[in-house]
């Protein structure tokens, strides 16, 4: 039995009357590959940000590395690293410097803050664009980068919302590779959401399919294939099922709008 | 994990200046924003300054109106600069970057702290401006070290307060037309309503009281 490193009971969140997470309740084990799917509105961005200490809870609990998330903020913090959707590197500093101050942030001892950032923009293939400035640089690059400065401290848990949001197939495909490089490396739990199928079906060691807040189904890629009955489905078909069909899916104006002003920045 | 145990006031104190040290650096990669900063206090002691001096339409006493209005100017554009300061906040909230400093696990007062104090130091920029122009036009200043210190002490103390203010406002309205329009509504009548430039002698009884609550006086 491997250690859990993420527990989340009855988790609930609400927005007036709205119930965007709704007595949500997972387990994530150390070192696995964990993806939260789910159309607009299902309340996968609300999850990871009460998981990041960003949103109280309404109520029920979670524990991150062991930490209560409403209790020991600051040691939940310290323990993960979060790489928002939308852009999250600053565009007029260089990228050494970006993550020179997250290693002043996050306390790296000073004598190891230059290895570290030298090993972490080799890791990210930025060596040689150390020191320019972010601004210039493309979006493959920026999403690269923003994971870098997520994890120079080592989290055991790395949140990521979106993270391939907006980047082209081969971007996509070179952020994945660090991704699932670091996890070999360093044991990081992954935790991440997504809109596209085929990444969570090439990369996740289990998924959770979300809707109107709740977990709709729950299992590794083949439970989930298999779990209409029938037969195997294709993940797209099984996604289809428990995300449903409506036509006024697809979240509210500002996660919308939010969403495309990443994937333009990025793009 | 390699965070060591540091005392919280220390950590307080080390993290504000990081946040500083960044925004700071900033101006080393792109410094047209010291450049714009000089625009507003340049054109009022150049033109609305030289204007009123010529019209003598001011009545500041035995003090040249020049003179009266140098240190009124760099107050207001000091002021002017760190009530939006705020924007800078609502712009990196949009993109993800407060978030990301948010789930790190720096005190969220050093965040705002840190922030408020570059811009302290930033307004450093408008005093040499002011100073500078006010040699130009041959306003009779004050040299001595003390007076100079005192200044530079007011400025950055005065711009940190005032950018901390916007930062507060910049969290509560959160969107940018919204910043603006607060920001306009507490300039103007800041300005106004102070002895910046003119003298509060020749103010209606009721706007003396006004003026000399107003901190921009």
């Amino acid at each position: 039995m491997s250690e859990i490193v993420l527990e989340i009971k009855s988790l609930t969140r609400r927005f007036g009357a709205f119930t965007a997470v709704d007595a949500l309740t997972l387990s994530v084990n150390a070192g696995e590959v964990f993806g939260l799917l789910g159309s607009n509105g299902a309340g996968k961005t609300t999850t990871i940000k009460m998981l990041t200490t960003l949103l109280p809870p309404s109520s029920g609990e979670a524990r991150v590395a062991s930490f209560s998330i409403t209790t020991q903020a600051v040691s939940v913090r310290r323990s993960i690293g979060y790489v928002p959707q939308a852009v999250s590197v600053d565009g007029s500093l260089t990228g050494y410097e970006n993550l020179l101050i997250f290693a002043k942030l996050y306390d790296l001892p000073h004598r190891e803050q230059q290895a570290r950032i030298s090993q972490a923009l080799e890791f990210m293939g930025l060596t040689a664009d150390g020191g320019r400035l972010v601004g210039q640089y493309s979006g493959g690059m920026v999403r690269r980068l923003e994971i870098a400065q997520a994890t120079l401290h080592r989290p055991r848990v790395l949140f990521l919302d979106e993270p391939t949001v907006g980047l082209d197939p081969i971007a996509r495909d070179a952020v994945w590779k660090l991704l699932v490089d670091m996890r070999a490396k360093y044991g990081t739990t992954l935790f991440f959401t997504t809109h596209y199928l085929e990444e969570a079906e090439s990369h996740c060691d289990r998924m959770a399919i979300m809707h109107l807040g709740k977990v709709a189904a729950l299992g590794t890629c083949k439970e989930l294939e298999t779990s209409l009955g029938g037969g195997a489905h294709t993940l797209s078909e099984v996604f289809v099922h428990y995300a449903g069909t409506a036509l006024d899916s697809g979240g509210n104006f500002h996660d919308v709008s939010a969403e495309r002003a990443t994937a333009q920045r990025l793009g | 994990m390699t965070a060591t145990f540091i005392h919280p006031l220390t950590a307080f104190i080390e993290k504000t200046f990081v946040i500083t040290e960044f925004e700071l650096r900033k101006l080393r990669h792109d410094f047209t924003e010291l450049i714009t900063r000089a625009l507003q206090p340049a054109l009022w002691l150049l033109i609305f300054g030289q204007v009123f001096s010529r019209s003598g339409a001011m009545h500041t006493g035995n003090i040249p109106y020049l003179d009266f209005i140098a240190p009124g100017i760099l107050a207001q554009s000091v002021l002017f600069v760190a009530i939006f300061y705020g924007i800078n906040v609502i712009w990196e909230r949009d993109l993800g970057i407060v978030q990301k400093f948010l789930a790190s696990p720096t005190p969220r007062a050093a965040l705002v702290l840190g922030k408020g104090f570059s811009a302290g130091i930033r307004s450093l920029s408008q005093t040499a401006i002011v100073y500078g122009l006010s040699l130009l036009l041959g306003v009779k200043l004050n040299w001595s070290p003390l007076a100079l210190l005192n200044v530079l002490l007011i400025v950055v103390l005065a711009a940190t307060l005032f950018s901390t203010f916007s930062l507060i406002i910049a969290c509560i309205v959160k969107t940018r037309e919204r910043f603006m329009g607060v920001g306009q509504v507490l300039t103007m009548p800041l300005f106004f309503a102070s002895n910046a430039i003119y003298p509060t002698d020749i103010m209606p009884g009721w706007l003396k009281v006004i003026s000399h609550l107003n901190p921009l006086t």
